[in-house]
């Protein structure tokens, strides 16, 4: 456990050497963009939302799995980073068909609050309008690709946090895709066990509770909180 | 050598329309035609999607009439789910939409009609609009967009927005109606009546000035259609079917809004996307029928409510059986608006809408759902079939303006022949074909699910089919 020291836009940081950025940055107040991310699962650097700029280095860097390094000067705000988050925004909404006005997650969604607050006003890129299928084959939950931005957060707690390992990610580039066991409809695979943690993971309306209507997707994700974080705090025994 | 006349694009509707006009050999109207040329296609790409996403999904077709969107598709999702909604839930719909006849009817009225009668038909289209009549008449104008806010303000109180409220669900409704909102509407209550007496007052006097366009204004002999109670009183959300002829007789009643394909049958034209219903049984075009208010006052025996009941008294004795001249679409309108103010009323003092028990919750209970409301322009249809996951496989809407295609074409056939001689289109006869297309305050954007502005495009057209004259305005 040795400590680093750094510094965070002009700010000087101590945090321990395996921390991350995102985390040293979290720690004293510095809010990075984030969409992949969920406290209490690993992080995959997938959404490139939390790029950040280090001195000396070239390319951006993900925060949230770049460890912070002695002497580190970081910049987690320019307008390069605001340039390229609003472009990888735009992209994911090109990708697949987001359409919030009849959306579930309206209102409660990351892609959409991040989408505003980064100042995305339009989408400079050519909308793909792919067909992506809805699966509603489960008993409990939907999944609509069409609204997956592949964050794999379901992935990762289906796997880390529940044990089941339902979700799998199946295909490449613009045509991946999350799969529930060898690809087959949700509501047949026999290792989920319901428990919903993907659905509280989703930051879209791309894993819903079935019946939900516009805007009535709603997430509570004190509940993944607890879960991930309960043994630890030494909440289990009250 | 017979012709064709074009007017394209028609102002003032709701939608973007072209109209044919065919002359015959001998320079006169042989028959006109009502054409909608732009096309959306919700009932294709809605295909796939969960069934309880279609309250969100299908209000957008149009900004005008949302909420009759909203209660057909939530009543489909009932009747997937197969449901009982709480009584609560039916009330606070109801409400819903007695508000969306008040801001439908009185926009229909003060913007985009009373121009025209009241501003005089040959007042040159720069001023001929809702501005025009704010120039003119500051107070009544003001009225009338006032008394829209008061329909708007009902759907807001409810829904949480004026446009495309999310509220109506499969199962009931979101939320009921709070202390606020119910003081707010009773409130604006009195203001609202006296605006709707002003423009009856209105109305009456252009009555008395049009006696030619009552004549001729669409007046011809159709079947009507609407939902009316099992008494025969006037229905806007709940009841059955009834068809009546030109006469006033009931050729069907209580009619199972679910089963309507086998009393409705669409004809398609291959001249526009929007599509020609007809009552099955007497074929095309004698199975014409109309929609709408003009419709539900002539099949309703009685409104269910005082002021509006004396009045259809009067309404009723405007025509030998059922009042057929489309121009008296306006004065229905009137009459509804009394109607729904009279019932927001009575339901004002009802303390079951400030229910909590507002939603019902099933599974798929049936692979099949018909959801019928009236809307301000007529019955609408939602008819959805879905596989076992609740995903739709199809969806086929019916809504208000199709049904009333084929008398719109009637209706400006009628009026050009009274206008139109020889090879080109005369300017007052633009004015009054515009209006009679009015009368019906077609809502293209629902019936083709298609966007656009509101032009209109008038042509005439030869009977060898060569273009003769074309007008183009918008």
């Amino acid at each position: 456990m040795a400590a680093r020291t750094f510094t965070i836009d002009g700010k000087h940081v101590s945090a321990d050497e395996s921390a991350t950025i995102l985390e040293a940055a979290s720690e004293v107040g510095i809010t990075i963009p984030t969409l992949c991310h969920l406290d209490g699962v690993y992080d995959v650097g997938a959404c490139r939302l939390c790029l950040v700029e280090v001195t000396g280095v070239p390319k951006l860097l993900p925060a949230c799995t770049t460890r912070v390094a002695e002497g580190m000067d970081i910049n987690t705000d320019s307008e390069r980073l605001r340039k390229y988050r609003r472009m990888t925004l735009e992209l994911l909404f090109a990708e697949r068909n987001h359409v919030c006005a009849v959306c579930v997650a309206n209102s409660h969604c990351e892609l959409q609050t991040l989408a505003y607050t980064l100042g995305m006003d339009h989408v400079r890129y050519e909308y793909t309008f792919p067909r992506w299928p809805v699966d509603n084959t489960h008993s409990l939950f939907g999944m609509d690709h069409n609204r997956c931005i592949m964050c794999t957060r379901c992935v990762r707690v289906c796997w880390h946090i529940e044990g089941a390992g339902t979700k799998n990610v199946s295909g490449r580039g613009a045509r991946s895709q999350v799969i529930s066991d060898l690809n087959q409809p949700w509501g047949t695979s026999e290792t989920c066990t319901r428990c919903g943690k993907c659905v509280m993971s989703c930051p879209t309306g791309a894993l819903f509770a079935k019946g939900v209507t516009v805007s009535e997707m709603e997430r509570d994700r004190t509940k993944l909180e607890f879960i991930v974080t309960a043994r630890e705090k030494k909440q289990w025994i009250a | 050598m017979a012709q064709r006349i074009i007017i394209d694009p028609v102002t003032r509707i709701e939608g973007h329309a072209k109209i044919s006009i065919y002359l015959d050999d001998a320079g006169n109207v042989s028959d006109a035609e009502f054409h909608v040329v732009e096309f959306r296609g919700f009932e294709k790409f809605c295909e796939g999607r969960p069934y309880s996403e279609m309250p969100g999904i299908t209000p957008r077709i149009c900004g005008i009439c949302p909420v009759s969107h909203l209660l057909a598709s939530a009543k489909a999702g009932d009747a997937i789910m197969a449901v009982n909604i709480p009584p609560a839930a039916d009330k606070l719909r109801r409400l819903m939409n007695l508000g969306q006849f008040i801001q439908s009817h009185a926009l229909s009225f003060f913007h985009l009609s009373a121009p025209d009668f009241l501003l005089g038909w040959d007042t040159p289209p720069a001023q001929r609009n809702v501005f025009g009549l704010i120039a003119a008449n500051q107070d009544l104008a003001r009225a009338g967009i006032r008394l829209r806010q008061f329909g708007q303000e009902i759907i807001q109180i409810l829904g949480g927005q004026k446009i495309h409220p999310a509220w109506a669900v499969p199962g009931g409704v979101r939320s009921s109606l709070a202390d606020d909102g119910r003081a707010k509407i009773r409130s604006w209550l009195p203001e609202a009546h006296a605006t709707t007496r002003t423009a009856f007052e209105l109305f009456q006097k252009a009555l008395d000035t049009h006696k030619r366009e009552v004549q001729f204004f669409g007046n011809f002999p159709s079947l009507f259609m609407g939902l009316v109670e099992p008494d025969g009183t006037w229905e806007h959300h709940g009841g059955k079917l009834r068809f009546t002829d030109a006469s006033g007789c009931i050729i069907a009643d209580q009619l199972d809004p679910k089963r309507y394909a086998e009393y409705i049958a669409e004809s398609v034209q291959p001249t526009s996307y929007l599509k020609s219903p007809y009552y099955s049984p007497l074929g095309c075009p004698d199975g014409m029928y109309r929609v709408g208010p003009l419709a539900r006052l002539n099949v309703a025996e009685q409104m269910g409510t005082p002021k509006a009941d004396a009045e259809l008294k009067k309404f009723k004795k405007m025509g030998r059986g059922a009042v057929t001249s489309s121009f008296l679409y306006h004065y229905a309108r009137l009459i509804e608006i009394l109607a729904c103010l009279e019932r927001v009323e009575i339901l004002m003092d009802d303390p079951e809408l400030s229910s909590e028990d507002l939603r019902a919750d099933a599974g798929i209970n049936s692979l099949r759902g018909v959801g019928v409301s009236e809307a301000p322009r007529g019955t609408l249809f939602h008819d959805y079939t879905v596989d076992r996951d609740g995903l739709l496989r199809k969806v086929n809407l019916i809504v208000a303006t199709g049904q009333n295609n084929l008398a719109m074409n009637q209706t400006v056939a009628q009026i050009a022949r009274h206008y139109v001689r020889g090879r080109e289109i005369p300017e007052p006869m633009l004015n009054r074909v515009e209006h009679g297309i009015r009368c019906y305050d077609p809502c293209l954007s629902c019936s083709t699910h298609a966007v656009g502005q509101m032009p209109l495009e008038v042509s005439l057209i030869g009977p060898d089919g060569a273009l003769l004259h074309r007008i183009a305005r918008g």
